[in-house]
This record gives C-alpha cells, sequence and structure tokens, in this order.
C-alpha cells in the first residue's frame, strides 16, 4: 500500500517477528555496533592515549629511578596510570548511550539488560587491552623494566587486572550517568571498590618484576575479585539500567 | 480480541518525580484500532503518560495495562516507541542502526530495514550517518525505528515536529494506513490539526489529568 505522496504502510513484510534472540547474539551485535562507534569517533581510544602518554613522560620526568627501583615502583606507576585512563573510556561508554537516549530503545526492547553490560563490559575490556598493549613498551622503554620472576605471569595479572576495573567500572559509569556531575562520581564510586583490585595487581606485578616472592596469591585474588563482582553486578544491571 | 476491544487500560495512575506531581490519577480505556491524539499545553503530563505507557516511567501508584499484561516486559515486542530525541546512533547510517534495533528485537528478514525506511519515504540506501540528517529526517527515520517490530501499539512523542508541512502529512497517511491495519496509534502533538479527520479521538490533558476526550479537534480547542 502507498500513500499518494510516496510514503508506503510496512504492511506487506517478507518476515515476521521471531522469537527473541539469544542473549549472547545481542551482546554480540551490541559489542559490534560499540567497536564500530568507536573506530569512527576515537573518542575513547585517542583520550586514553593521550593521558597515559602523559603519564608516562610525566613520571619518567619526575623520577630517575635505577633499573632496580623501577621494578619496585612500576607495579604501582602502570597500574595508576592504566586507572585513570580506563576511567575516561568508562565515561565515554554510556554517554554513547544518552546522545539521542538511545539507551531508552533498548529499554523499551525486549533484550535482556545483561546483554548490554556483558557487551559493554567487553568493548570496555577489548579498549583497555589495546591501550596496555601500546603503553607497555613505554613504560618498558621508559623504566628499563626486565621481570626477573616468570614474566608469563604478567599476562593473567594484565587479564585479571583489566577485567577488575572495566567489570567495576562499567556498572558505576551505568549508575552515575543520571547524575549531574557523573565524570566526578564515577571515580568516586569506583576506586574505593577497585583498591582490593588495585593492591592485587600491583603485589602481583611488582613480585613478577622482582622475582622476590610468589604472585601466584595475588593472581588468585584477582581472579575470586572478577568472579564475585561479575556475579554481583550481572545480578544488579538491570534494576541500574530501570533505575529512573 | 474484537477490534474495538480495549487494549489498554489505565487505572488511577499517578507519577510523581520527587514533590511534584506529573500524573494525578489518570484513568482511561483505550481501544484497539484508533488513533489518539493527546493534547495539551507543556507539562500537562503528555510526555510522562506515554513514557509510563512505555514502561519507562514506574508508576508511583494506580496501573497500566496493556494487551492484558501488567508487565511490560511482558508485551514489549508488541509496543513501538518513538520519543521527541531520535533514538538513533548519531555516528551509523539509518541502515545500520535499524539492523542494530531489528536484532534486540529478534527480527529477522533482509529486506526488513529497507521498508521499513521506505515506508517512511527516504532512501535506505543513504549511506550518510544520522548525525548528518535533517531534523525532519531523523524523525522519520526514529518512526522507522518504531515500526521495525511490527507493533500492535504505537506510541509517538510529538512525530511532527520540524518536519516539513508535505511530510507531515505524508506521516499522517502513513499513520491512517497503520490504523486500518488494526494498530493502536498514540501521538502526542502540538499540530493537533494534522490529524484532523484522521485521529479517532482527541484527548486534553491538563495539570496531570485527562479533561477532554472527545471525536473532533474544535470540542477539545475549546
Amino acid at each position: 500500500m502507498s500513500t499518494p505522496s510516496g510514503f508506503a504502510s510496512p504492511a506487506a513484510k517478507t518476515s515476521g517477528v521471531v522469537p527473541p534472540a539469544a542473549p549472547s547474539g545481542i551482546t554480540r551485535a551490541t559489542l559490534l555496533k560499540d567497536l564500530r562507534l568507536e573506530w569512527r569517533s576515537k573518542d575513547a581510544i585517542n583520550s586514553m592515549l593521550f593521558f597515559s602518554l602523559l603519564v608516562v613522560v610525566v613520571f619518567s620526568f619526575s623520577f630517575d629511578p635505577t633499573a632496580e627501583e623501577s621494578r619496585q615502583i612500576a607495579g604501582g606507576l602502570v597500574w595508576v596510570a592504566f586507572l585513570f585512563a580506563a576511567v575516561v573510556a568508562l565515561n565515554q561508554t554510556w554517554a554513547r548511550e544518552l546522545r539521542n537516549q538511545v539507551l531508552d530503545a533498548y529499554r523499551v526492547s525486549p533484550a535482556p539488560a545483561n546483554a548490554l553490560f556483558l557487551a559493554k563490559t567487553l568493548g570496555n575490556f577489548i579498549f583497555v587491552v589495546v591501550l596496555e598493549a601500546l603503553m607497555t613498551p613505554l613504560f618498558i622503554i621508559f623504566y628499563r623494566l626486565r621481570a626477573i620472576g616468570p614474566s608469563w605471569q604478567l599476562l593473567l595479572v594484565a587479564a585479571f587486572g583489566t577485567w577488575a576495573l572495566v567489570v567495576n567500572g562499567t556498572f558505576f559509569a551505568a549508575m552515575s550517568i543520571r547524575t549531574r556531575s557523573r565524570e566526578i562520581m564515577l571515580p568516586l564510586l569506583l576506586f574505593p571498590i577497585s583498591i582490593p583490585a588495585l593492591l592485587a595487581m600491583v603485589q602481583a606485578t611488582t613480585a613478577i618484576l622482582t622475582g622476590e616472592y610468589n604472585a601466584r596469591f595475588w593472581i588468585g585474588l584477582l581472579a575470586t575479585y572478577d568472579l564475585v563482582f561479575t556475579t554481583g553486578c550481572l545480578l544488579l544491571f538491570e534494576l541500574v539500567l530501570n533505575a529512573e | 480480541m474484537t477490534d474495538n476491544a480495549s487494549v489498554i487500560t489505565v487505572t488511577n495512575l499517578i507519577k510523581q518525580f520527587g514533590r511534584f506531581a506529573a500524573l494525578r490519577g489518570v484513568t482511561a480505556e483505550f481501544a484497539a484500532g484508533k488513533i489518539y491524539a493527546i493534547l495539551g499545553d507543556n507539562g500537562a503530563g503528555k510526555t510522562t503518560l506515554l513514557r509510563t505507557l512505555a514502561g519507562l516511567n514506574h508508576p508511583s501508584s494506580g496501573q497500566v495495562t496493556i494487551l492484558g499484561a501488567t508487565k511490560f516486559r511482558d508485551i514489549c515486542r508488541e509496543v513501538g516507541y518513538m520519543a521527541h530525541p531520535a533514538l538513533l546512533y548519531d555516528e551509523m547510517s539509518g541502515m545500520e542502526n535499524l539492523a542494530y534495533f531489528a536484532r534486540l528485537y529478534g527480527v529477522t528478514g533482509e529486506n526488513l530495514g529497507a521498508d521499513a525506511i521506505r515506508a517512511v519515504g527516504l532512501d535506505p540506501d543513504l549511506p550518510r550517518p544520522v548525525g548528518q540528517y535533517s531534523q525532519g529526517m531523523r524523525q522519520r527515520m526514529s518512526l522507522a525505528r518504531a515500526l521495525l517490530n511490527d507493533p500492535k501499539v504505537l506510541l509517538l512523542d510529538e512525530p511532527f515536529s520540524n518536519v516539513d508541512l508535505r511530510s507531515a502529512r505524508d506521516m499522517v497517511g502513513l499513520l491512517a494506513g497503520l490504523r486500518d491495519q488494526g494498530k493502536t496509534i498514540f501521538v502526542v502533538t502540538h499540530q493537533a490539526s494534522l490529524l484532523k479527520g484522521i485521529a479517532d479521538e482527541f484527548i486534553r490533558m491538563e495539570a496531570g489529568k485527562i479533561v477532554d476526550r472527545t471525536r473532533e479537534i474544535a470540542e477539545v480547542a475549546r
């Protein structure tokens, strides 16, 4: 059917509504959409990169450590830099959903809240891992780092540590999107709850770099932290998404 | 369900934001296959009523029943919602937007997004991102998004704002066609004259209440 002026009724559809898409399909679609949006705007990755680069340069001018001193302090420097940089990406995550109130379109759809949360968390994980992959060589060069302990464990620390930052960060960023000063609110909520994870990340990294003690305990603590907070966030996210 | 059976029942609906009551005890029934034009001054509660029907605002008290369900989640697949903002991603093209939202509804079909875009008089092959659309094109694309899941109930907030007169009349024609297919359509608008002769009922709201329901626009405007 077509109106005289060219508007056509969408009645004659070649297909119809089928049972709800699997949450994994929605997660994948949302993740791909977020990666596409970031690829086109580069809002998060550019801000994170410039911020981290500044931290590396400023710290390297402020301190002039020996190789041994570097191994002692690098864990703290690296993870604090990544934590601050991640906050930039985390704020962007939901900001693009607020433009044109697109989040409301998700809320009125049958798509499950957890699928959105997982997609956002995975997206942030990818952004922060890309940042870490780009910045780690710079840290190694500027601070003359060399691991004395088993360096492969650094991959575990990076994976569990990054997940710890982004899972809570994505959750608290969603909580703070409706507040007036959300860019301040996110660190206020995120940093205190990240202290156990940050401590584990710093201790594990220092243990691996210095080889003075075993990092297993701290890696186990990180894994447990991830499990507990991922479960908690998944259970509570629907409430956060639909809060007014 | 018969054509004129009540699809939406609102019972003593109150919505408060802090100490401000945006809806003050709205009670009404709405039948299937009709166009309802919701009119009223700014702050009358029109958008709040629409958002509450769309499950975006939770009632402070009272009840909303849509298609027999009191939980919006149970019937969200049957409702299409168009808000005043576009609810679209500026960085993606119209087709990319609709492809994403189709996934959320589990809607399949290669041409579905293109059909919805053509239905509102736009070109599905337009590669421009939505952020570069004119305001009128954004409104139409937003309507296409609301139609994507072939809903039984359409909730439209200011669909004609910033749309040129010819396109607005085309949209009205499209809505009339959808009503004739049995869809129930709510249109919040300040341009009631566009719906003259098309809308089945004009509903006037004032201070969070429905104060008048009539078949003729002149009676409401009185």
